[in-house]
């Protein structure tokens, strides 16, 4: 009580102090923070809080609550029992969703100036995709991705594929992939040609990225309609379905996230469709050479966007909210984006960041952590809605059942739609 | 008169401990489960409505709440009985003289004694296509390639084999020392009668381990419905809700959806099915058990 006291005094202080800055009453904030993929990246984030903190006198603390679900589910249950962050780097898709929960501050609430408005226009336009409605923004973006190819050079020049030269169409990949498998004498597989996660929590994301290449976009950007029964996008799915079905050259039911880079690295998947995040994972684990390209699409690359974004929470008070704007502002400096991106392999969120020496000089020595940034102008924003998890839970079991062989891909997307409009039924506005 | 309210005002202060923490941890959110289940999910600014049984019509029209209840009657009516013999074999098999019995027992209760996230991760290796451990055993007699986990028709089965794998040597355990504290007397007066082995088992053995049977049993149940750690872990309900079990589907409404009141309906039915089968464990089958 006394805390909350002394904030409210300082922080009315403040204002009333114009050149006192604005964020010296706060000196605590706590963030919670997802861990995606393996590596060091707590060590990373507890570096850049000690700097800040030298810098400001601010002391953030991270929480690492699991895994993007958890962080969500810990977060929102903490808001809710009145306690909790005043900032959390959460799944970009989720907007709709923690905006209905009406748990959120928009950046223009926490006070931009016209300095703070040409900050958040250095973003990827890609990367804002999830970040904008009614003309507002609510999240900063962070932790992202893209989905990307990982594959085997040597399996390519072994089918007698050039291992310089990756699919470009839906017809070359299927026609690659069918090569690349391999089978023993008994007509077991022992190679696939491609693999592409369907399982809980995954089986969307791939999706997004095959309706992107059918030239098709899910949902309308206010989250409340979704087009999965338009023709476009059961085409995209008989794709994924014909993959194995037709061609045979990935497996019948479901392929798990987790298992995709073991898969990889055993040999067992030519190609693998992933995170760039797990670009240092597989550069310091495979034993074979391997490339990495973007993704086809029907007549050409397309791709879809992932990973996390920083948002901000409503209970912070001004001086909290102040403070927790200047952490984003630190995190996203570009130096501290481009040595973000060489030590986990996520992209740089901002242009500038690739203008740093540093970054430059690393994307010359491993050309491919260069290579997802060049497919940012082809790729959208994450399949988000309201109640986002629903129509998630919706689309994968409908897809599920399609490579499972129980639905054709026709009838799991109009499955898929009539559970969606039902789920988003009080949503429409007229 | 003071006496005697001094005596009650005694027996309150004894069991109010107890009686605070059931009512706190018990009753409390049990009565508030039902009363959330009758008003709709607060959402932001809309507060909750009351609605009445709505929430429960609403779930009669939920294909996925029925499946999962399927999928549960499936996973206990197999789980059950799948367990519950093997535990006995299992009992009877180490209570003999045999070389190195220490070992075995420890071997059969090891499942019991792994966190169930841990023996799940340990069989989604067996199950994984390709190389997991039983694709390569199946390899070896020229049969082709398991997608265990990923395939609609083998994906419940594949977590029944973990549950009982897990839960036999629990049970294992009761029976053994059922078994211990059986006198021997029994057994020689048996064979003295002539009576074969079988007969021995059938006519003794079996009807002096019924109350650990229905133990065991309440047990099975509850777990049958209570433990869903490998669901979470191997396969998160799918493919397409061919694994989701009732607890699983509540977790994924209350703290994946957020709708709380959808998750307090799915509760309240869950509870009255487990205090019906209680009921009819204890009432029907409790009255045959012979106990001495």
């Amino acid at each position: 009580m006394i805390r909350r006291r002394t904030l409210l005094a300082t922080s009315a202080a403040a204002l009333a102090a114009p050149a006192v800055s604005k964020a010296q009453g706060v000196t605590k904030l706590s963030i919670y923070y997802p861990i995606a993929v393996g590596g060091p990246i707590p060590a990373i984030i507890d570096g850049y809080c000690k700097e800040f903190q030298t810098q400001t006198g601010i002391e953030v603390t991270p929480v690492y609550a699991g895994n993007y679900g958890e962080t969500m589910t810990k977060a929102v249950t903490a808001i809710r029992g009145g306690t909790g962050p005043q900032l959390a780097v959460l799944l970009a898709a989720e907007m709709h969703s923690l905006q209905d929960m009406d748990i959120l501050v928009s950046l223009d609430e926490l006070g931009l100036d016209a300095e703070g408005r040409k900050w958040v226009e250095g973003f990827y336009p890609a990367f804002l995709a999830n970040s904008r409605v009614d003309g507002k923004t609510w999240s900063v973006p962070f932790q992202r991705s893209t989905a990307i190819m990982y594959y085997n050079k040597a399996a390519f020049a072994e089918a007698g594929l050039d291992p310089d030269k990756f699919p470009r169409t839906w017809a070359e990949l299927a026609a690659a992939a069918a090569k690349l498998t391999k089978r023993d004498a008994s007509g077991r597989v022992v190679r696939w040609g491609v693999k592409l996660a369907s399982d809980a929590g995954n089986a969307q994301w791939t999706f997004g990225a095959l309706a992107n290449q059918a030239g098709h976009i899910l949902m309308n950007e206010a989250g409340t309609e979704t087009y999965f029964n338009h023709p476009k996008a059961i085409e995209a799915m008989a794709f994924w379905r014909s993959l194995a079905f037709e061609h045979k050259a990935t497996p019948e039911g479901i392929s798990a996230w987790p298992q995709l880079s073991p898969d990889f690295l055993e040999g067992n998947a030519a190609i693998i469709q992933h995170t760039t995040g797990n670009l240092t994972n597989v550069r310091d684990k495979a034993g074979f050479p391997f490339g990495v390209a973007g993704l086809p699409g029907k007549e050409g690359p397309r791709t879809v966007v992932g990973g996390g974004n920083l948002y901000f929470f409503k209970q912070a008070n001004a001086a909290e909210r102040a403070a927790a704007l200047k952490f984003a502002r630190f995190l996203s400096a570009p130096e501290r984006a481009a040595d973000w991106s060489i030590r986990t392999g996520y992209i740089g969120t901002r242009p500038d960041a690739y203008e740093t020496p540093a970054l430059k000089e690393y994307v010359t020595k491993f050309p491919p952590a260069d290579v997802a940034r060049g497919f940012l102008p082809v790729a959208v924003g994450e399949l988000s809605t309201f109640e986002n998890q629903r129509v998630y839970k919706a689309l994968t079991d409908n897809i599920q059942a399609c490579l499972n062989g129980a639905k054709s891909a026709a009838q799991a997307m109009v499955d898929t739609q009539a559970e969606a409009d039902r789920i988003l039924k009080p949503y429409k506005r007229a | 008169m003071a006496g005697v309210r001094r005596e009650t005002l005694q027996a309150w202060a004894l069991i109010l401990p107890a009686l605070v923490l059931l009512v706190a941890f018990t009753h409390w959110p049990a009565v508030a489960t039902l009363v959330d289940s009758l008003y709709t999910t607060p959402k932001g600014s809309r507060p909750p409505r009351f609605v009445g049984v709505e929430n429960y019509v609403a779930l009669m029209d939920d294909p996925v709440f029925w499946r999962a209840l399927h999928n549960n009657a499936v996973y206990a009516l197999v789980t059950i009985p799948a367990s519950v013999v093997l535990a006995l074999l299992m009992a009877l098999a180490v209570n003999t003289a045999l070389p190195g019995r220490p070992l075995l027992r420890m071997a059969y209760f090891t499942p019991t004694m792994l966190p169930m996230i841990a023996v799940a991760n340990i069989w989604l290796f067996f199950f994984t296509p390709d190389y997991g451990l039983f694709d390569r055993i199946v390899g070896v007699f020229g049969m082709g390639r398991h997608n265990w986990l990923g395939d609609a028709a083998t994906a419940l089965p594949a977590m029944m084999a973990v549950a009982v794998w897990k839960e036999a040597g629990f049970f294992m355990i009761f029976y053994l020392a059922a078994l211990q504290a059986m006198p021997p007397d029994l057994k020689e007066a048996a064979s003295l009668e002539g009576s074969s082995r079988w007969n021995f088992f059938r006519r003794v053995t079996l009807p002096l381990l019924m109350p650990t049977t229905l133990f065991v049993l309440v047990n099975a149940v509850i777990n049958a419905f209570r433990l869903v750690d490998h669901v979470v872990v191997m396969t998160r309900g799918g493919p397409d809700n061919a694994t989701t079990l009732l607890l699983y589907y509540i977790y994924e409404t209350g703290f994946r959806f957020w709708d709380t009141a959808m998750a307090a309906t799915l509760t309240v039915v869950l509870l009255a099915l487990l205090g019906t089968l209680a009921i009819f464990q204890f009432g029907v089958l409790g009255r045959r058990v012979h106990y001495r």
